[in-house]
């Protein structure tokens, strides 16, 4: 099963340092392949060096694609994540 | 040289210089590729445990904050991104692995640098450190840093975390660093550990200095001599002298127990607001913990800390002192900290306002984890809970009672405890002084915290720089209710400790012996001192001077008195 999915960053930060590690972190829950597109570049999404190395800050629009049995579960947990999740984190640190 | 006095003290030593070379890396063409990747993953294994080993400890050392570096290094060393990278280079051109590591590393390290945020681009640090810990294990090479034979000083452009972790406490006298702040992480750990530091030097410090140098760092004044003159020496030399010898005569107290000269014990111990401090404590000769924080568990995170985090930080505390006491105190917080996950409204006056055990009986889920995570700890040592600001008789009930539930729910859910666990309270407010009978027939002992006394009953606020000098434990009213509350305590029967900082002040010690303190509890640097002066007093010394200093009206006559009846240290 192949899903994909458009999503602005909406946090602070955008995909880096703290935000990327809960990404990564959650990514790697999923056993599908899954992909994070930027600028023309696609990466892992289980790889924090990549995803970091995207330089995707806020108001980036980043792609999510996942390939495999949870696809479907991977891309509704992760632009939830973004989506909901990180810009709570803006806040705490605030 | 001057820089920034990152951690006071003194050192005269010699110098060790980190060095800044490249670890000396070969690449050689192999043969057999499945060894070499074997080799490869061993090294990460052996690095990712290496990471979480270092992670725990600055986490009990530093915190949580700190130890979140080390976290995200054995993050990197998990991406599949980069292991494949690392897997292919060695397959397909035939190379050793050290020689693959740095290279592959090299390669993200420069994609990091070239980066255009600030924050991304220092990143760059944190891959070379794990690249060089790779190479390391691989190479079996050793750091000069690493094992230290004799007593240095350490000269280096900057200390990484890792290098710092690792580095024997023992042997360095002292760091300075070209660069950093006084919130870099050099001058935190120095600070932490007890080393004298100066950081951010600047200029060509690596230039001038060589292994072997005479260095005389002053981590007061922030100042550094590289071979000084004999004058210099002669003065520094001075210095740590009298420092030396006072901290020899000192030392013989350590593992003596304090007593009157007249042969009453007397508890002294320390404060700890870390398991870290309670390290001090002990090194410093401290019978026992009269207070230990708990804030730091709850500082500088997101989440609030659950039961068994907590559980494991006091059960550690609790083994450390194993027969000797540890007074907990729940959470003491209010609003003029800010912590994101709990409720706290902006105040005009925080320190009258919702705070310590107010804030903890409005908020149950935050208080009863704690009461349980102590409760859970207290088999393993001999933990006592205090709770902090007690004014009324209904909160030292409800929280009793929660403390009773607590053991409850602990014994339905077959947790252990001890179920003879002391309970008392700190005595900080004057209204608590005024009911202390009532209050003595609920606990089982009373600890006075005297900074707070002294704010609410002067009212004066204890930050406030322009009536600084209100704010003093040399006031009659203050002296009388300090008085009152040991009456109250030993009219009950318990014991009355005292945590705030008047239990460490030498001139002030021989009133509160004289008006009866059990337990004095006080920063570990004022340990030995108070147990050198109790030793010089007989109880009816002091209880004669305590008489005559409760006559006095005034700061100054009672400072005077203090002063005349001062004993000469030997």
């Amino acid at each position: 099963m192949v899903k994909e999915k458009k999503v602005e960053l909406v946090n602070k930060t955008g995909l880096h340092a703290r935000p990327a590690s809960l990404f990564v972190q959650k990514a790697n829950n999923f056993k599908s392949d899954i992909k994070v597109e930027y600028d023309g570049k696609e990466v892992n999404a289980k790889s924090i060096l990549s995803i970091m190395g995207l330089g995707a800050g806020c108001g980036a629009q980043v792609t999510i694609k996942a390939d495999g049995e949870d696809a479907e579960e991977a891309v509704k947990e992760l632009v939830d994540l973004i989506e909901n999740e990180m810009p709570k984190e803006d806040q705490e640190s605030e | 040289m001057k820089g920034i006095a990152a951690s006071p003290g003194i050192a005269i030593g010699r110098a060790l210089k980190k060095k800044e070379k490249e670890i000396g890396v070969q690449r050689k063409e192999i043969t057999n590729v499945e060894k070499e990747l074997e080799m490869l993953h061993e090294a990460i294994q052996t690095a990712k445990e290496d990471l979480k080993k270092i992670e725990e400890k600055t986490q009990e050392r530093m915190g949580k904050k700190e130890a979140e570096i080390f976290a995200a290094h054995g993050m990197i060393l998990e991406d599949p991104e980069l292991i494949s990278s690392l897997e292919k280079k060695i397959e397909e051109e035939k190379i050793n692995a050290e020689a693959a590591v740095q290279e592959v590393f090299a390669g993200y390290g420069e994609m990091f640098a070239a980066m255009e945020d600030e924050y991304m681009r220092a990143r760059a640090a944190d891959i070379d450190d794990v690249g060089k810990r790779l190479i390391k294990i691989l190479t079996g090479e050793q750091d000069e840093m690493e094992d230290l034979h004799e007593e240095v000083i350490i000269i280096a452009r900057d200390l990484t975390p890792s290098d710092t972790s690792q580095l024997d406490v023992k042997k360095v006298l002292a760091f300075v660093t070209k660069e950093g702040s006084r919130t870099s992480h050099t001058a935190i750990m120095a600070r932490s550990m007890g080393i004298p530091a100066v950081v951010g030097v600047g200029g060509d410090l690596l230039e001038q200095v060589s292994d072997e140098d005479q260095v005389i760092v002053d981590g007061n004044e922030g100042r550094v001599f590289i071979n000084p003159g004999t004058d210099t020496t002669a003065e520094y030399e001075k210095k740590l002298k009298r420092h030396l010898e006072e901290k020899r005569r000192l030392a013989a107290f350590k593992d003596k127990e304090a007593r009157t000269a007249d042969g009453k014990r007397v508890e002294v111990a320390g404060n700890a607001g870390n398991l870290l401090d309670i390290d001090g404590v002990l090194e410093e000769g401290g019978e026992g913990i009269g207070l230990f924080r708990t804030e730091f568990l709850y500082m500088d995170r997101k989440e609030m800390p659950d039961e068994d985090e907590q559980f494991e930080v006091y059960r550690k505390a609790a083994e450390k002192m194993g027969e000797r006491p540890l007074v907990i105190r729940t959470l003491d917080i209010g609003g003029d900290k800010d912590l994101p996950y709990l409720e706290q409204p902006e105040e005009m006056n925080p320190f009258l306002g919702y705070r310590a055990i107010r804030m903890c009986l409005d908020q149950p889920e935050v208080f009863k984890p704690q009461l349980r995570a102590i409760l859970r700890a207290s088999k393993y040592g001999n933990v006592k809970l205090m709770y902090p600001m007690i004014a009324f008789m209904e909160e030292l009930q409800a929280a009793n009672k929660l403390l009773k539930e607590a053991k409850n729910e602990l014994k339905e859910e077959g947790h252990e405890y001890d179920n003879s666990m002391e309970v008392g309270i700190m005595v900080e407010v004057p209204a608590a002084v005024i009911i202390a009978d009532e209050l003595a027939a609920e606990v089982d002992f009373f600890s006075i915290g005297t900074n707070d006394l002294v704010q609410y009953t002067l009212a004066v606020d204890r930050i406030n720089e322009k009536i600084a000098h209100l704010h003093t434990h040399y006031n009659p009213a203050v002296m009388r209710l300090i008085k009152q509350t040991i009456e109250a305590g030993h009219r009950a029967g318990i014991w009355v400790g005292m945590c705030g900082e008047a239990a460490g002040d030498e001139l002030y010690l021989p009133f509160l012996l004289g008006v009866g303190l059990d337990e004095f509890s006080m920063s570990a640097v004022s340990i030995l001192g108070i147990k050198e002066i109790l030793s010089l007093w007989t109880v009816k010394e002091a209880s004669e001077l305590a008489e005559e200093l409760l006559t006095l009206k005034t700061e100054k006559e009672i400072r005077t008195k203090l002063k005349e009846v001062q004993k000469a240290q030997k």
